[in-house]
């Protein structure tokens, strides 16, 4: 057993037990950031307040919400809505935050293609992210369930009908996924403990796991330069703070993080407030009718892109080929041969790649929404080829891009 | 900070081309979108609906060889011709009666001939209960009133529902009004009767005019009235039965069960709904819902208690919504502040 001495005040005695000195070294005053950076590396602080939000209005959400199929409609529209003091805002800004969410997801994704910031040594940062955005799917899906109206009940119909595997007709498996035949109170039930239990567990541990993945590689930069961190750390505590390349997270990173968010959350509160009918589709306010298929049936904005590479398709290769988007963005770290980890403009060809890539995700999002009938179905046809022809490509134009 | 201004206008520019893309964009493709009429009454929705059908049938109809399916869209052809005849021939009878000036105390007897159907708890008649009149006329616009005594199936929009053999359930007052002067005359009395327009409140514009077929309950309404807190739990099973009845009956009149209206402000919208009464068949095309005929102020008074059933935290959101924004402006100068301090050193 360690030696335990009598302390002299209450930070010695909780230092002796828990070396919160050491703990705050660690995780803040010494933990270095690159100093070479701009607003975009904030978007990982700017989604752990947005989930802390989500968590947080969910926590109150719960304590009114009924899981049955009788009543859930009414206990979020009318007891949550309506009786419950500011119980609307809590579910304003449960459902806004939880669209934003994925913007800011895209926004750090895309960020990391850019700069490159999955190669050589931060592929475990990449793969958990990923981890991180296929769970934050299944979390907002099943959420999307618990408020029982048209569209939770023929989206949660659309999607389970997916796993029948096309021809295959495995409808055992649908049925299972289910607990009936249709979606009803066993269906509604394990959403429901997916989307309050299981899904945060799982959240909350892959968002450790991504940050200790960030531990040994350290965070990119603009440069993408391989930054002496034992050194330039050395110069910042010498006092030549403005020659080290290097920054605390706290307070100095911790410091431009926090006025991006607060800018953030100016954006995010205006939208709670004035302008959430993009994050609550006015088709869910009708109460779910298993009799009543909706004219238009979408998911929420952030799964378009990928419901639009399902649709344009015969049934099984729409599958197969629904299948493959899903995962290939796991795949990014090991198609993108090149050796270079420098932002997009400076790696030739792969500038063309990414630019087309964020105009062809938006392409597939806009016709992923729109009815699939004459030109919009051509157009979307043709962006899900672009999208397949973009990843076969890859490793072609990496693997002959020059060393910089 | 200037590369930076940069980025952020590239992440703002794609983060609102999607939002235009997906949202507005997208639903005006998936909606088209409809224009008031004013709430005036003339017909010229009705007619459009019938001679875009007519050209409808005329281009199916050369693009087929079938000579058996030419043969039944000629006789679809020839229906709705003599269905947009009727039409327009019934809305000028409306325009050439609307120039009449009515007599409110000759109307008085014209009455009489109402008030067998229409009376304070009135017996259901073919799955609908035919409405008190008292607020009538100042709830309905005076062309639409006149068009519900000429022909009730024709002024609701819905006479593709009905036949000589299935007649409207109020059909009789074609016989029983059939004079232009008892027509204008009956109206001018319901005018005289009828509360004055500053005094009819939301709630009685809804319950008169859409009440007697929707339910409302998150504001305790039901078609066959509010339902209070009952002390004995048998009355208030009894009370549900009589609901389930007049349920029933208007299920078999309608087709279905007109759906209960409480969220309509949040899944429909304001535009919408208002769109929607003014001329259901515009939104809805073959829906069994009649045009109600309430004039623009009844209108607005419908929206406004659909709004309280629906959405009354709307001025608390916008009050809130006000302060929180204000607060956030305090924030972003104070957080600004504090990057500018630390970061002083680190340039």
């Amino acid at each position: 057993m360690a030696h335990f001495e009598k302390a002299t005040s209450v930070k010695d005695w909780l230092n002796q037990r828990l070396a919160i000195e050491k703990v705050e070294k660690v995780m803040a005053s010494e933990y270095w950031i690159p100093k070479n950076i701009n607003f975009l590396w904030a978007m990982g602080m700017v989604l752990a307040i947005t989930f802390a939000l989500l968590l947080v209005s969910g926590i109150f959400l719960l304590m009114y919400y009924q899981p049955n199929v009788e009543t859930a409609f009414d206990s979020v529209n009318y007891t949550i809505m309506q009786e419950v003091g500011f119980g609307w805002l809590w579910r304003h800004v449960h459902a806004v935050a939880a669209s934003v969410v994925f913007l800011i997801i895209y926004i750090h994704m895309l960020t990391g293609i850019y700069y490159g910031s999955y190669k050589k040594g931060r592929e475990m940062i990449w793969i958990s992210g990923m981890l991180l955005f296929v769970t934050f799917s299944a979390e907002a899906f099943s959420g999307y369930m618990l408020p029982w109206g048209q569209m939770s009940y023929w989206a949660g119909m659309v999607i389970t009908n997916l796993f029948s595997a096309g021809s295959l007709e495995l409808n055992g498996i649908v049925e299972w996924l289910r607990g009936d035949y249709v979606p009803g109170q066993a269906f509604l039930n394990r959403f429901f403990m997916l989307h309050v239990l299981l899904l945060p567990l799982a959240i909350i541990g892959l968002i450790g796991i991504h940050f200790a993945a960030l531990r040994i590689p350290h965070v990119n930069n603009q440069d993408g330069e391989e930054i002496d961190f034992e050194a330039e750390s050395k110069k910042y505590l010498a006092g030549d703070k403005a020659g080290s390349k290097v920054i605390r997270f706290a307070n100095d990173f911790m410091s431009k993080d926090m006025f991006v968010l607060s800018v953030f959350l100016m954006f995010f509160f205006y939208l709670t407030f004035f302008q959430y009918g993009f994050a609550m589709d006015p088709v869910n306010f009708d109460p779910a009718d298993g009799l009543k298929t909706p004219a238009h049936i979408y998911p929420e904005w952030y799964f378009l892109w990928s419901y639009e590479i399902l649709r344009p398709f015969s049934k099984d290769l729409g599958l197969i080929a629904f299948g493959i988007a899903q995962v290939i963005f796991f795949l990014l770290p090991f198609m993108d041969r090149s050796p270079n980890v420098a932002p997009a403009n400076r790696r030739g060809p792969f500038k063309i790649w990414f630019w087309i890539m964020v105009v062809d995700l938006i392409v597939l999002t806009a016709m992923g929404k729109l009815p699939p009938a004459g030109i919009f179905n051509t157009i979307g046809l043709i962006a899900a080829l672009v999208f397949f022809a973009l990843w076969i490509s890859l490793p072609f134009i990496t693997k002959s891009e020059k060393k910089l | 900070m200037k590369k930076e201004l940069v980025i952020l206008s590239v992440v703002v520019a794609f983060s609102l081309l999607t939002y235009w893309l997906v949202e507005p964009f997208a639903h005006s493709q998936m909606h088209p979108h409809v224009e008031s009429q004013g709430f005036e009454y003339k017909g010229t929705t009705d007619i459009e609906e019938v001679e875009h059908k007519i050209a409808q049938i005329k281009a199916e109809h050369d693009r087929t060889s079938d000579p058996k399916a030419k043969a039944v869209l000629e006789a679809d052809l020839k229906a709705s011709e003599t269905r947009v005849e009727a039409k327009k021939a019934f809305w000028k009878d409306v325009e050439r009666i609307a120039a009449l000036k009515g007599d409110a105390s000759a109307g008085e007897a014209v009455y009489a001939n109402c008030t067998s159907c229409h009376m304070e708890g009135a017996a259901p008649m073919g799955g609908v209960t035919p409405p008190d009149l008292k607020s009538s006329g100042v709830l309905y616009e005076r062309n639409y009133l006149i068009g519900l005594i000429k022909d009730p199936a024709m002024v609701s929009n819905i006479d593709h529902k009905f036949s000589a053999e299935r007649p409207h359930p109020m059909d009789s007052v074609k016989y029983m009004v059939s004079s232009d002067e008892d027509i204008v005359n009956v109206i001018a009395y319901l005018q005289k009767i009828a509360p004055k327009q500053e005094e009819l409140t939301p709630e009685v514009a809804f319950q008169d005019a859409c009440g007697r077929c929707h339910n409302v309950r998150y504001n305790n309404w039901t078609l066959i009235g509010e339902k209070k807190k009952f002390k004995d739990k048998r009355d208030e099973l009894a009370f549900d039965i009589k609901k389930l009845d007049a349920e029933e009956g208007i299920t078999g009149y309608m087709g279905k069960l007109p759906p209960d209206l409480s969220m309509y402000i949040r899944s429909r919208g304001e535009h919408y709904i208002s769109t929607f009464v003014e001329d259901p068949q515009q939104l809805l095309l073959g829906t069994s819902m009649p045009r109600v005929g309430v004039n623009a102020e009844s209108a607005e008074k419908v929206i406004a208690y659909l709004e309280e059933a629906g959405d009354p935290k709307k001025a608390e959101r916008n009050r809130v919504g006000m302060y929180v924004l204000l607060y956030m402006i305090l924030f972003i100068i104070a957080a600004f502040l504090w990057k500018k301090q630390v970061w002083k050193e680190l340039h």
